[in-house]
């Protein structure tokens, strides 16, 4: 396997001492973001996190969960389309039936007669799900950002050429560069640089992020989600910190290009327009979502059906997903962490997803204390 | 939450819990109460049944009526118990082709002629278009007690000894169902662990059978009744390449996946090296490695820890929720 090097601990402790010696270095604390919540995963899943840790390096977790991102309205919207409308079909993702509302959950409600929620692998399959039972309207409720927003937009442009019009999706796009201004410029973070996503960039690029390093004056390294690539990624950050000279850097280029994918990007721009959108945390951002443009209105959800996903839907008493999310509360130093809230009975959406850092840093965590190190 | 949901049944945390709360209360008693795979009875008699609605009923490696032996067949043997009699009930949907019903029946012959258990009583039943899929099926069976699995005697240094690759029925159930939309030829691991039973004398304290909510699930488990801590090294895990491919490109955690034909098992330090070459000269267990030990020095008791690949060190947490319903 060509991967296994990217995670032999012999590379990754030759990586980790480098990291910490350029850490040493750098002005303290280093903190750096990693913005993807596979990033979140990857760093928590393979124990790096601690070994950061020690390296002098703290990792925060940002925005770059969709499931997390989106807000409980666009939730109880499709509580409510399954609930009130009879012979309906909401296709989504899994963990998107169990994040907790007013209303309770995907997985809770009782769907109307004849109607029902089913768990799908990929908007194809919701595609089918349409076409196999003639009888029913079908949705697909689908929260990505651009990594899932091509699959999405080219299923709902397929329904549309096909005029398969009993599918339609609700959508919950996000664009990922517009968060990271948003909580750049509230400044409460305190972060030294960024680990740019890997997937996300290789439709993106490199460009998006350009305004970090010349606005801010903060580093950053696209990375992959090998042990390996984190470290290059975060050897890279730490690399320009030493130097005085932030930029993008693409750590990841057997799979990033710096243009990015101009082919992806133009299915998003032929059927997608910028939108200002409401994000959990992080509130309304001018532009940063992307809904169908009129073109395309017959496969819009909440054209079709009139929906306007409600913006007082709070989050539950005591979750601070929202805090978490903008990377100034780290997800242990929430109230009903592991408490209240655990992955069997999440109380927020950062405790659902499988790239929530809720979830993650629970899942993942390191023992309670290691009475010494042996290796 | 008042109604029953699909991951009340995965085998994590989640079922178990619901176990705990819902079903124990009624009946608790001694033999129960442990949740074993299966009850030692007075008389050195083993216990257990399982019920099976794996869906497809037809999956590459195997099938319902294969999985339906061996799974009980399996339970008795990890809890310490030679398999002698089995019985067989079946739930059918109306409509389900006679043929596939035969080829389903040679399947329990055969997996009961190589597990070496007698099909005693049985019983059918049939219920109306929809109201089942296709074909359930419950087995119990009776086994000779050989040996009492000992948790609670683990010590520090002994070796966890895992029998094969990890994950393969996941991956051949999936393929069957063709949710992935890719091919792949991996087989179910589905067999009998028979051949582990002359084990329980060469020192074995504990054993478990991989199935649902795999390695990660069970250890845990085991974890919370062990005396030490307990430390399992992933870059020792035995993984098929397709596993490992699967891994990667569907990003399904071995540890999770479940499997119809290993088990892990605890043993001294000093009888390990002779367990794995018993092990390895069977074609069941060629690929069986020791993948971790009891701790002395790191983690606290009922933890289970995992030093991963990069040499991280990290818990690792039973399966919570629902993976893949009606795996087995």
């Amino acid at each position: 396997m060509t991967t296994d090097l990217f995670h032999d601990r012999r590379v990754t402790a030759g990586l980790l001492a480098e990291i910490a010696g350029l850490a040493g270095r750098a002005p303290a604390p280093v903190r750096l973001m990693e913005v993807c919540g596979t990033h979140t995963m990857a760093i928590h899943r393979h124990g790096l996190k601690d070994l950061l840790r020690e390296a002098g390096v703290e990792m925060i977790s940002g925005p770059g969960c969709p499931v997390c991102v989106t807000p409980d309205g666009y939730h109880e919207t499709a509580i409510r389309l399954v609930t009130e409308r009879e012979n309906f079909i909401l296709a989504t993702f899994g963990d998107m039936t169990r994040i907790p509302t007013r209303l309770g959950s995907l997985q809770t409600a009782v769907p109307a007669r004849g109607s029902a929620v089913k768990i799908v692998y990929s908007p194809a399959e919701a595609f089918e799900t349409a076409r196999r039972n003639p009888s029913k309207e079908v949705v697909f409720f689908g929260a990505g950002f651009e990594t899932t927003i091509p699959a999405i937009t080219v299923t709902a442009l397929r329904a549309l050429s096909e005029r398969l019009d009993r599918f339609s999706v609700l959508t919950a796009f996000w664009t990922i560069p517009a968060p990271l201004r948003a909580i750049l410029t509230a400044g409460e973070a305190r972060i030294s640089g960024f680990l740019y996503p890997g997937h996300v960039s290789a439709i993106i690029g490199l460009e998006p992020y350009r305004f970090v390093a010349r606005e801010f004056g903060l580093p950053g390294a696209v990375s992959g989600f090998e042990p390996a690539d984190i470290l290059l990624g975060i050897r890279s950050v730490l690399e320009q910190i030493r130097d005085g000279r932030p930029r993008v850097d693409n750590a990841y280029a057997r799979v990033v290009r710096t243009e990015g994918n101009p082919a992806a990007r133009a299915v998003m721009e032929d059927a997608l327009e910028p939108c200002d959108a409401l994000w959990r945390g992080l509130g309304r951002i001018p532009g940063s979502g992307l809904r169908f443009k009129p073109q395309a209105a017959a496969v819009d959800a909440a054209g079709k059906y009139g929906l306007r996903p409600s913006d007082d839907a709070g989050d539950a008493p005591g979750c601070r997903c929202g805090e978490v999310l903008r990377g100034i509360l780290s997800p242990s130093r929430c109230g009903l962490f592991g408490r209240t809230c655990t992955p069997e009975h999440p109380r927020g959406p950062c405790m659902v997803s499988l790239e929530g850092a809720c979830l993650v840093h629970h899942k993942y965590r390191g023992p309670v204390r290691a009475v010494k190190r042996k290796i | 939450m008042d109604k029953i949901s699909l991951e009340l049944g995965g085998g994590g945390k989640t079922m178990r819990d619901f176990i705990a709360r819902t079903i124990l209360p009624t009946f608790g008693n001694p033999r129960l109460a442990p949740l074993l795979d299966a009850a030692h009875l007075p008389g050195k008699i083993a216990f257990t049944t399982d019920s099976y609605v794996v869906d497809p009923v037809f999956f590459p490696g195997g099938d319902i009526g294969t999985l339906a032996v061996n799974g009980t067949v399996n339970d008795l043997v990890v809890s310490g118990a030679k398999p002698l009699f089995v019985s067989l009930a079946l739930i059918i949907e109306e409509g389900l082709e006679t043929s596939s019903l035969n080829r389903i029946l040679r399947s329990v012959r055969k997996a009961a002629d190589k597990a070496g258990v007698e099909i005693v009583t049985g019983d059918t039943k049939v219920v109306r278009r929809g109201q089942g899929d296709g074909l359930y099926i419950n087995t119990s069976g009776i086994g000779r007690v050989v040996a009492r699995p000992r948790p609670r005697a683990i010590k520090p240094g002994d070796r966890l000894i895992l029998t094969g690759t990890l994950g393969e029925h996941s991956l051949a159930i999936l393929a069957a169902r063709g949710e992935f939309g890719f091919e792949n030829p991996v087989k179910s691991d589905c067999a009998p662990l028979t051949f582990l039973l002359p084990l329980w004398n060469r020192g074995v304290r504990w054993m478990r059978d991989v199935t649902r909510g795999g390695l990660a699930t069970v250890l845990s488990e085991l974890a919370g009744e062990s005396p030490r801590p307990l430390l399992v090294e992933e870059k020792d895990i035995p993984l098929s390449a397709a596993a490992r491919a699967a891994a990667g490109l569907l990003g399904i955690d071995p540890m999770y996946m479940a499997c119809e034909g290993r088990a892990v098992m605890v043993v001294p330090e000093a009888r390990a090296a002779g367990v794995l070459a018993f092990l390895r000269k069977h074609s069941q267990g060629r690929r069986a490695a020791i993948i971790g030990r009891a701790e002395k020095t790191v983690g606290r008791p009922g933890e289970l820890l995992l030093r991963t690949e990069s040499g991280g060190l990290r818990l690792l947490e039973p399966l919570t929720s629902e993976l893949l319903p009606r795996i087995c």
